[in-house]
C-alpha cells in the first residue's frame, strides 16, 4: 500500500495526542499528577495539539477536503466514520476536563468524571483508528489480531514518554513516569516484534489461482498486464520501494522507535534534573522519528489482493 | 446509506458471465466501457498525460492475460475484470459517508459523486481493484453495469445491456440477473461450472467467470488424419449411386 505522508502523520501523531489524553484523564483525577493548572495546560494542549493536527492532516488526504463533515455520518457500518465521531466526541468530557483543571485546578468530581469520560473516549478512537485497517480483508498484514493491540501499544508508548517528559519541568525526579514509559516502550516492542513475525510466517489466503477461478491444468501466471504504464492500482496499493529495503528499515524503526527511547527512558528513571529532562526529550524525538518510520512500514509492507492480477503470486 | 440492502430470497441481482474459453483478449469490452462511460452516470473518465509516456486514466474494465499450466498442456487465458456487484461489499460498509452504495432493486453497487470525499478506502477494501480513483474530481468511481443503458427506453431494447456485453465480438460475456435460478445466466453457470474470485474473502461476487473446458489432448501420431479424412470424403463420392449426381460431382470437383 502507499504510505500516504498525510495518514503517517495523522496515525502516529493523533495516536500518540489521543493515548497522552488517555493518560491524563486517567492519572489527573486519581491525583497521581501534578495539581498545578499549568501542567494541566501544558500537557493537555500538547495532547490536543497532537490529536488536532493529526485529525487535519488527514482531511488533506482527501480528494474533496471540503466535504470532510459528511463522514460522520455512516458510523453504523465503518469503521473510519466510527473514528471521526469519536475523534471529535472525545473533545466534549476532554473541553470539560480541561477547563476544571487548567482554569479551576481541579481534578476531582465532575471535572474528574469528565477525565475518566475523556479517557475512554480517546481509547475507543485509538481501537477505531486500528480497526480501519483491521476491517481490510484483502490487506492480510492489516487483517489480523495484532493491529489494534499494536496501535494501543505504540500509542500508549507514546503517551508515556510525552507524559515523563512535561512531568519533569514540575517535577525533578518523578517515581513512575519514567518506568511506566520503560514498560511501555518494551511492551510496544514485543507488540511489533510479534507482528512483524506473524506477517513474516501466516500464509497468504489468496493466490493468482484463486484471483482468476484457474488453475485446475496447472500453475497460473501472468502473461501480459492489461495496460503498459501505471494506472490508480497500481499507485495506490502496487507499492514495491519500501519491501526492497524491509530489513534495514525494520532495523532503523528499531532502534529509532523501541531501543534507544528505552535506553534514554532508563536513564531519565535513574537521573533527576537536567539530564534526565533532556533523556526524556531525547527519548520523545527518537519514538517520534521511529514511530514515522515504523507506520511507514506498515503501509509499505502491506500488500494489497490486487497485486494479483499483476503478477503477484500469493497475497 | 452504507448499510448493505436486505436480503430475500429471489432478490433481483444483475451481474455479469464471462466465458474465460470465449474471450480473445481484443480489448473490445474495455474500450467500449470507456468510450460509453466518459459519457455516462460516472462521467467523465479522465485520462492524463493521454498521449505521452507515464500515461494513465480512469478504467472500469481491463482484460488481463494469463498462463494456465506448463508445457502442451497450458493455455492463455485472457481474463476482462470489471466491478463483480458483491452480495457482501466491503467497498459499501467501509464508506464513512454514504456516497458508495448497493441498490435493493437490482443489487448494482454505486457511487453517489455529489457526497464523496475522495478518502479511497472503497478502494483498499475492494480486493478485485474494481474502483479506480478520478484524480481531476476527487472522488472513486466505478463500474455502473452500465446502469444507463439497462433501463434506457431511449436505446433499442436489443442495446438495453451493458456496453462491454453488446460490443464483445465473441460473445464471452452475458448479462442478466443471478438472483433468479432460472435466468438464462444462472442456468449457464450452473451448466458451465462458474466460479467466484477469491471465493475464500467472502465478498459473495455477484458475477462468475466461467473456467476455460477441459482440451481434448493432444497426440502427435494423429497428425495424418486431415488426409484421412479427405480420402475418406473422395471415398463417400465414390459411393454415390446416381450417375447424374456423380458426374456433377465430378464436375465440381474438377
Amino acid at each position: 500500500m502507499h504510505p500516504a505522508l498525510s495518514i503517517v502523520f495523522f496515525t502516529t501523531a493523533s495516536g500518540a495526542g489521543f493515548a497522552l489524553l488517555f493518560l491524563l484523564g486517567l492519572a489527573a483525577p486519581l491525583g497521581l499528577l501534578p495539581q498545578s493548572g499549568w501542567f494541566g495546560f501544558a500537557a493537555l494542549a500538547t495532547a490536543f495539539i497532537l490529536a488536532a493536527v493529526g485529525l487535519v492532516s488527514s482531511v488533506f488526504h482527501l480528494g474533496r477536503p471540503e466535504r470532510a463533515w459528511r463522514a460522520f455520518s455512516q458510523w453504523r457500518s465503518s469503521w473510519l466514520s466510527r473514528e471521526g465521531v469519536m475523534s471529535v466526541l472525545t473533545f466534549v468530557p476532554a473541553a470539560v476536563f480541561g477547563i476544571g483543571w487548567v482554569f479551576f485546578g481541579v481534578t476531582w468530581g465532575v471535572v474528574g468524571l469528565c477525565g475518566f469520560l475523556a479517557a475512554i473516549c480517546a481509547a475507543v478512537t485509538i481501537a477505531c483508528t486500528g480497526m480501519i485497517y483491521a476491517s481490510l480483508k484483502p490487506i492480510r498484514q492489516w487483517h489480523n489480531r495484532w493491529v489494534v493491540p499494536n496501535y494501543f501499544a505504540l500509542g500508549l508508548m507514546a503517551g508515556f514518554l510525552l507524559l515523563d517528559f512535561i512531568v519533569r519541568f514540575w517535577i525533578a525526579w518523578p517515581a513512575w513516569t519514567p518506568l511506566l514509559a520503560l514498560i511501555s516502550v518494551l511492551f510496544a516492542w514485543w507488540s511489533k516484534e510479534a507482528y512483524w513475525r506473524f506477517i513474516d510466517t501466516n500464509s497468504a489466503p489468496s493466490t493468482v489461482a484463486s484471483a482468476t477461478a484457474l488453475g485446475s491444468r496447472g500453475p497460473v501466471r501472468m502473461l501480459e498486464p492489461p495496460h503498459t504504464q501505471d494506472n490508480y492500482l497500481l499507485q495506490e496499493m502496487g507499492f514495491r520501494i519500501a519491501r526492497k529495503h524491509k530489513v534495514r528499515l525494520r532495523l532503523i524503526a528499531r532502534v529509532a522507535a523501541f531501543i534507544l527511547p528505552a535506553l534514554l527512558s532508563l536513564v531519565a528513571l535513574l537521573t533527576a534534573g537536567g539530564i534526565g529532562l533532556v533523556a526524556a526529550a531525547f527519548a520523545v524525538m527518537s519514538a517520534a522519528l521511529g514511530l514515522v518510520i515504523e507506520r511507514w512500514l506498515f503501509f509499505a509492507e502491506a500488500k494489497h489482493t490486487v497485486t494479483l492480477y499483476y503478477g503477484a503470486v500469493a497475497v | 446509506m452504507t448499510d448493505l440492502p436486505a436480503r430475500y430470497p429471489g432478490q433481483t441481482q444483475l451481474g455479469l458471465v464471462i466465458d474465460l474459453d470465449l474471450c480473445v483478449g481484443c480489448h473490445a469490452c474495455a474500450t467500449a466501457c470507456k468510450e460509453w462511460n466518459t459519457g455516462g452516470h460516472m462521467a467523465p473518465l479522465p485520462d492524463f498525460n493521454a498521449y505521452g509516456d507515464g500515461a494513465w486514466g480512469v478504467w472500469f474494465n481491463r482484460v488481463h492475460s494469463f498462463e494456465e499450466g506448463e508445457g502442451d498442456g497450458a493455455r492463455t487465458v485472457h481474463f476482462p475484470k470489471s466491478c463483480l456487484h458483491c452480495e457482501d461489499a466491503a467497498c459499501v460498509t467501509v464508506c464513512p459517508t454514504g456516497a458508495s452504495y448497493k441498490r435493493a432493486e437490482d443489487g448494482i453497487v454505486l457511487v453517489n459523486e455529489s457526497l464523496c470525499i475522495g478518502c479511497k478506502l472503497c478502494s483498499w477494501a475492494c480486493p478485485y481493484g474494481a474502483r479506480e480513483f478520478d484524480a481531476d474530481e476527487g472522488v472513486m468511481k466505478k463500474c455502473t453495469l452500465c446502469i444507463d443503458r439497462i433501463y434506457n427506453d431511449n436505446l433499442a431494447p436489443e442495446e438495453r445491456q451493458p456496453a462491454c456485453v453488446f460490443v464483445c465480438p465473441t460473445k464471452a460475456r452475458f448479462f442478466g440477473d443471478l438472483g433468479d435460478p432460472n435466468s438464462a445466466v444462472s442456468e449457464l453457470v450452473a451448466a458451465r461450472g462458474g466460479k467466484d474470485l477469491m471465493p475464500e474473502l467472502g465478498y459473495r461476487p455477484t458475477n462468475k467467470y466461467l473456467p476455460p473446458r477441459r482440451a481434448r489432448p493432444y497426440v502427435d501420431d494423429l497428425a495424418p488424419q486431415p488426409l484421412t479424412a479427405l480420402m475418406a470424403e473422395a471415398q463417400s463420392r465414390a459411393d454415390v449411386a446416381n450417375p447424374l449426381l456423380r458426374w456433377v460431382d465430378r464436375l465440381l470437383s474438377r
